[in-house]
């Protein structure tokens, strides 16, 4: 670890920090339907949906039907998006002439950008053409990401309404996200990632001479307005298969600082916004102290162990100074390397500009425990905030109880019925990721795919899972993912880590939202205090702990013993 | 003003040979669905003896470590049931004293409303509306209120308190409990309750427990607890698969030792001793709860509704202070008002001897061997005082005595007047004093605040409690003596309305509201209130309003009421940190004993350093066993409760039931461990 390396991400998380308060500010007003400065631009065309969708803006939705608007527009995203990917080869903008997508992995595909996971079981320079990139996966790429913040929106209302039914209207929610907060954002950063360098065309490829006089042939696109959203909207989904280690995906350190900067700054500002929503912004900073706090540390981690090396190409004359380097980009060095890592895994973006399968055990541990912690640092746009919530949920309810008081958060009294969807919401990830794990490492079509044997070969169907479950979508490299048995069971997976986790969310925003809202007293446990931050770390981390300790001794951390006994796989 | 707590000891010798036997009552499949956790460790530890059978007869496996592996099972849950058997227990305990009381009972059932003619039948066929005729050391047939008659009660068989009561027709001390004794004098009940249900009934079945019905939290702690349980369950099924990929064959035993130290037992174990011995607590305080859940209510209230008269102040005006007009030594007033009162025998009169006596050392005999004669306070004049002689000392109301004294409010001395108006400016009542028409100066009668009250009040406040003092008195009065007090808030001139309007007011905003209160128009507030403690003296339309009846007829009761069921509350969140805290020692005890054979080098997580993986495991089931067996007396106690503010609360349970639970079973495991290697018990 080097003082560079550190002040490098210190200055990155400086400048999210910075950009929370007015852009947490600006979603809030936004989400309250009021004026901005972009309204003139935005409003008539906003206008223009509703009387074509024929939607009353007025009207209010609720739990129930705010939740079938959810389910509807996801499955009409994946209609679309399925028969965009099928039909590719007679659909426009194809120029390097790609056939239609196979069923599976049109199904897994689908599933994944609906989802906001992004998980790509295929190569984009090889499979998708220029149609399928933009018509079909960038716009999920926006609407994924708005369909969680309207969630996020909805769920925040709960707190601040009291004995009423509706908890805001799906569509306008969804439909101001997309507006006024990610397409402004993602035109600014696109032209920024034009200027450091990044391509932004509809040429299909060029061929070059190299060196040698060999001819070779450099696939080319839009992809910088497909990377802007790609971070905005904690989607992750790269225009080329090796996503953001790709040379015209993040050209240089700028790019790299820029794209962890987009990664982290609307989840975060999300977290503001709810504050400002409920009337509470104590309460918001001390979510995103907890979420910063835990990611830090990951970070560290990461950096620690990449820098450490491994004693095993030591021993093979290798400078132990250089750290691990084993597929590492020399332009991002292990200090961007780590902050990405673990950036694009606290947060359910699943962008990688490393192969995570190289780092070194340790440093591949934590990139699989941040997600399996719930992708909450600071998580997904809206799922991170909701996804907080409920663990804020839950800590608040050992808490209150350890008071003596029925236990109430932000004014709420957190009873039977919340905690029943809260369990619920807590089931699905290790259900979907434990489960399909072990039925994968039995199965001889889970073994099929595997690249390395041993606890290597464990980690590599754990993290793929893990992502997929927690709908993140990195990949751990090494696992032949493109298979029906794969695509399929991940495809589930997602699904279950979205919508089993989404309905449970909204249900308490449901029950919440009829509650008489609790003045606070001497008695009431404060939330928003150092203690409640620590009492939510300790929650996540054990809870997460216990849940994963057996899976994790069994891959990485095993591995890493090997690695100190000088076997590796 | 507080109350002793009636204790039973916990390990009594026959309560406990009566828990042993209901422990194992208590493992039938259909009581124990109820406990999620603790019927899912029965099914496994079921499970884990047919594999030790099995063992047995096929002469395979290692029937040594499955059999005790099983056995610790069945202890992990026998342990369970025990700490709910003898929470029962010590409540059934003091049932079947109550029990004694109503076995027997006949009653003189009047055969009409005019005349005292009566049959006598068993109590049992009493039917509602049914009058009674009861006499001197007859027992009270039933519940019911008083139609004609005066008499002293003896209630001590419900309230522990040997002192006689009166009960009498009309007013707020009308209703009589069956199982009470009369003393004096003869009484005609009209029976309002049906044999069954009447109060000694009632508090009989909930002693009991048979009533006992989970209350919200508990429900939602039990969700929170299943669900943990299930993400276990997921967590264990799965690692058999991953073991497999990783070359490791684990038993069933192992997988189900490993699941059940993971699930919470701990707090399944101890859940519903938590609750029956809180319950057991609050009937310890001669406190009488319809439901658990009112209890719980207690713990979240607001707002405390407090009745001024006899729990705030005394209930009686006394004497604090002579002030002289000028000119007169205020001795010479003192002197004239100790004589004027000594044969007052109103709490007013002697307050004023008390006062005298003690601040001016004046004696009490001085009229002794006099020719006196004493003027009783009359309505009409509204003074009373004593001729000596000639010499007419006299006391009384202001306009009176200025009367008396051939004044009127203009020409009284100014001294006169300031000290007048300055006693009603705090609220107390001025009393003139004149010697033979001569005006003397001002008595300060006053309410007295109890001496201790403020700071019960200061404790209620840092618990996050309001209170509001209700009094009929004006406003200015009220607020004086709410100063005094230390109330949060007072509401002065109150009528069963307003009490009723206040209660709907706050609960609006969101907030849970205390009140106690005796009389029939009380009843409605009672009732509204989510909490209302009646009092065990008040009538029977109050006692049915509420949702707790006090024994002791204490209105400040309330306060530990309250503490109860904070308590009770605390027990159950801090058991449940405790046990959550716990899994992370198991684990290190348990995942290197599984999979050392596959991979030595993970020996590295036995950071314990136990013996062998056999009895790492082995130590761990049994560490999870003991756990619960550790644990009762805390769970019957009750975690204390101190008013310091929630954030000091809960920094000191996090550190002792937090770290505490996450330190405790390393040291423990591993003295398990040497125990179980030192007897070669694998």
């Amino acid at each position: 670890m080097t003082l560079v390396g550190w002040l490098q991400i210190s200055l990155t998380l400086l400048a999210v920090l910075l950009a929370i308060k007015p852009l947490g500010l600006y979603m809030s007003h936004v989400f309250a339907g009021e004026r901005t400065f972009l309204s003139p631009v935005f409003n008539p065309v906003e206008r223009a949906f509703y009387a074509v969708a024929g939607i009353n803006q007025n009207r209010e939705q609720s739990w129930i039907a705010y939740t079938f608007g959810v389910l509807l527009f996801s499955i009409a995203g994946f209609l679309v998006l399925y028969g965009i990917l099928r039909l590719q080869d007679i659909l426009p903008l194809n120029p390097q002439g790609f056939p239609g997508v196979a069923p599976d992995l049109a199904f897994n595909t689908a599933v994944s950008f609906i989802t906001n996971t992004n998980w790509q079981s295929y190569g984009g320079e090889t499979t998708m053409s220029h149609f399928s990139q933009m018509a079909g996966l960038t716009v999920q790429n926006f609407l994924s990401a708005a369909t969680g913040m309207a969630i996020a929106v909805a769920l925040s209302r709960a707190f601040v309404r009291s004995n009423m039914t509706t908890l805001g209207n799906f569509w306008v929610d969804m439909t101001r996200a997309t507006l006024y907060v990610l397409l402004p954002l993602a035109v600014i950063v696109a032209l920024l990632f034009i200027a450091l360098g990044m391509p932004q065309t509809l040429d299909g490829s060029f061929t070059a001479t190299t060196l040698e006089g060999a001819k070779q042939i450099i696939s080319t696109g839009p992809v910088a307005s497909q990377e802007a959203i790609k971070q905005l909207g904690t989607n992750g989904g790269g225009f080329f298969n090796v996503n953001a280690a790709h040379p015209f995906e993040n050209p240089n350190a700028f790019s790299n600082y820029l794209g962890v900067f987009s990664m982290l700054v609307v989840s975060s500002a999300m977290v503001y916004a709810f504050g400002q929503i409920t009337g509470n912004r104590r309460q918001a900073w001390a979510l995103l102290s907890a979420m910063a706090i835990l990611l830090i540390i990951g970070i560290g981690a990461v950096y620690w162990a990449e820098t450490s090396g491994n004693p095993i190409l030591t021993q093979l004359g290798v400078d132990p100074l250089q750290g691990n380097m084993e597929g590492k980009e020399i332009r991002f060095g292990p200090a961007g390397t780590a902050l990405y890592a673990a950036v694009t895994t606290g947060l359910s973006n699943g962008g990688v500009n490393a192969m995570h399968a190289s780092l070194t055990p340790l440093g591949g541990l934590v990139p699989m425990f941040l997600i399996q912690l719930g992708e909450v640092l600071p998580g997904g746009v809206g799922s991170g905030l909701y996804g907080m919530v409920i663990f804020a949920i839950l800590a608040v309810f050992v808490a209150g109880l350890m008071v003596g008081r029925t236990p109430e958060f932000l004014g709420k009294k957190i009873e039977s019925r919340e905690m029943k969807f809260a369990m619920l919401a807590v089931l699905v990830l290790p259900l979907a990721i434990l489960g399909f794990t072990a039925i994968s490492a039995i199965l001889p079509v889970g073994l099929a795919g595997l690249l390395n044997k041993g606890p290597h070969g464990l980690s590599e169907i754990l993290y793929a899972y893990t992502s997929a479950a927690g709908n993140n979508g990195s990949a751990f490299a090494g696992l032949t993912a493109n298979s029906i048995w794969y695509n399929t069971t991940l495809g589930i997976a997602m699904l279950l880590g979205r919508f089993a986790y989404i309905v449970p969310v909204l249900a308490i925003a449901g029950s919440l939202v009829g509650k008489q809202k609790v003045p606070a007293s001497a008695g009431t446990f404060p939330t928003d205090g150092p203690l409640f931050v620590g009492l939510l770390i300790g929650i996540i981390i054990i809870l997460g702990g216990l849940q994963y300790f057996p899976a994790l001794a069994l891959g990485p951390i095993v591995e890493h013993f090997l690695m100190l006994s000088g076997q590796t796989f | 003003m507080s109350s002793k707590a009636k204790s039973i000891s916990m390990f009594d010798g026959a309560i406990l040979l009566q828990a042993l036997k209901g422990s194992f009552t208590k493992l039938n499949p259909s009581k124990l669905v109820h406990n999620p956790v603790i019927f899912t460790t029965e099914v496994v530890a079921a499970m884990v003896t047919l594999l030790w059978l099995r063992d047995m007869i096929s002469g395979s496996g290692t029937p040594l470590f499955s059999g005790q592996i099983a056995a610790w099972l069945w202890f992990t849950v026998i342990f369970a049931t025990f700490s709910e058997a003898i929470a029962e227990g010590r409540g059934k305990a003091q049932a079947d004293s109550l029990k004694r009381t109503k076995s027997d009972l006949v009653a003189k059932r009047l055969k009409s409303a005019n005349g005292k003619d009566y049959d006598v039948v068993p109590a049992t066929s009493l039917k509602v509306g049914d009058l009674v005729y009861i006499e001197v050391n007859d027992l009270v047939p039933g519940d019911g209120e008083i139609i004609e008659g005066v008499a002293s009660v003896n209630e001590s068989a419900i309230t522990g308190e040997s002192a006689p009561v009166i009960r009498e027709s009309g007013g707020d001390r009308s209703a009589v409990t069956g199982g009470t004794q009369l003393l004096s004098d003869w009484l005609i009940v009209r029976i309002t309750t049906k044999p069954g249900e009447t109060f000694v009934d009632r508090m009989i079945a909930l002693i009991e427990g048979a009533e006992r019905q989970k209350t919200p939290n508990e429900i939602a702690l039990s969700i929170l607890l299943s669900g943990l349980t299930l993400v276990f369950l997921i967590a264990v099924v799965t690692v058999s698969g991953l073991a497999a990929y990783s070359g490791t064959i684990m038993t069933v035993t192992v997988l189900a030792a490993l699941f059940v130290t993971l699930i919470p037992t701990t707090i399944g174990g101890l859940l519903s001793a938590i609750g029956i011995a809180g319950m057991d607590r609050l009937i310890g305080f001669n406190v009488i709860a319809t439901s658990g859940r009112a209890v719980e209510a207690a713990g979240d209230v607001d707002t405390l509704l407090l009745d001024k008269t006899g729990t705030i102040t005394f209930g009686n005006r006394m004497a604090t202070e002579f002030i002289p007009v000028d000119g007169i030594a205020e001795e010479e007033l003192a002197s004239a008002a100790l004589q004027a009162s000594l044969s007052d025998e109103t709490a007013e009169g002697r307050s004023i001897v008390a006062l005298a006596q003690a601040d001016y050392g004046l004696s009490n005999t001085v009229l002794d061997g006099k020719e006196v004669a004493f003027i009783p306070f009359a309505a009409q004049t509204r003074i009373s005082g004593v001729d000596i002689g000639h010499d007419q000392i006299r006391k009384g109301a202001i306009d009176a005595i200025l009367n008396v004294a051939g004044l009127t409010k203009d020409t009284a001395p100014q001294s006169f007047q300031k000290a007048v108006d300055s006693i009603a400016r705090v609220g107390g009542t001025p009393l003139g004093v004149t010697h033979n028409g001569k005006l003397l100066g001002v008595i300060h009668l006053k309410d007295v605040v109890k001496p201790d009250i403020k700071e019960r009040f200061a404790a209620l406040r840092a618990m996050g409690i309001k209170t509001v003092m209700v009094t009929g008195d004006n406003p200015v009065t009220a607020a004086a003596i709410a100063s005094e007090a230390g109330v949060d808030d007072f509401m002065a001139e109150a009528t069963p309305e307003q009490k009723l309007a206040y209660i709907r007011k706050e609960q609006q905003g969101g907030r849970l509201i205390a009140m106690c209160g005796d009389g029939t128009n009380d009843a409605p507030a009672l009732a509204q209130a989510d909490v209302g403690v009646a009092m065990q003296s008040g009538t029977q339309a109050a006692r049915e309003a509420g949702n707790m009846v006090d024994l002791d007829s204490s209105p400040t009761k309330l306060i530990e009421i309250v503490e109860i069921g904070k308590q009770i509350l605390m027990t159950r969140g801090s058991l449940t940190t405790f046990s959550i805290a716990n899994d992370v020692a198991k684990y290190f005890a348990i995942i290197p004993a599984l999979f050392v054979v596959s991979y030595p080098q993970l020996g590295a997580l036995n950071i314990m350093g136990l013996n062998s993986p056999q009895s790492a495991i082995l130590s761990a089931v049994i560490f999870n066993a003991l756990i619960i067996i550790a644990l009762i007396p805390l769970a019957l106690k009750g975690v204390s409760y101190k008013p310091v503010g929630a954030s000091a609360l809960l920094r000191r349970n996090l550190l002792v039931y937090g770290l505490g639970g996450l330190l405790v079973p390393f040291a423990g495991i591993k003295a398990i461990d040497m125990i179980v290697a030192a007897l070669n018990l694998v």
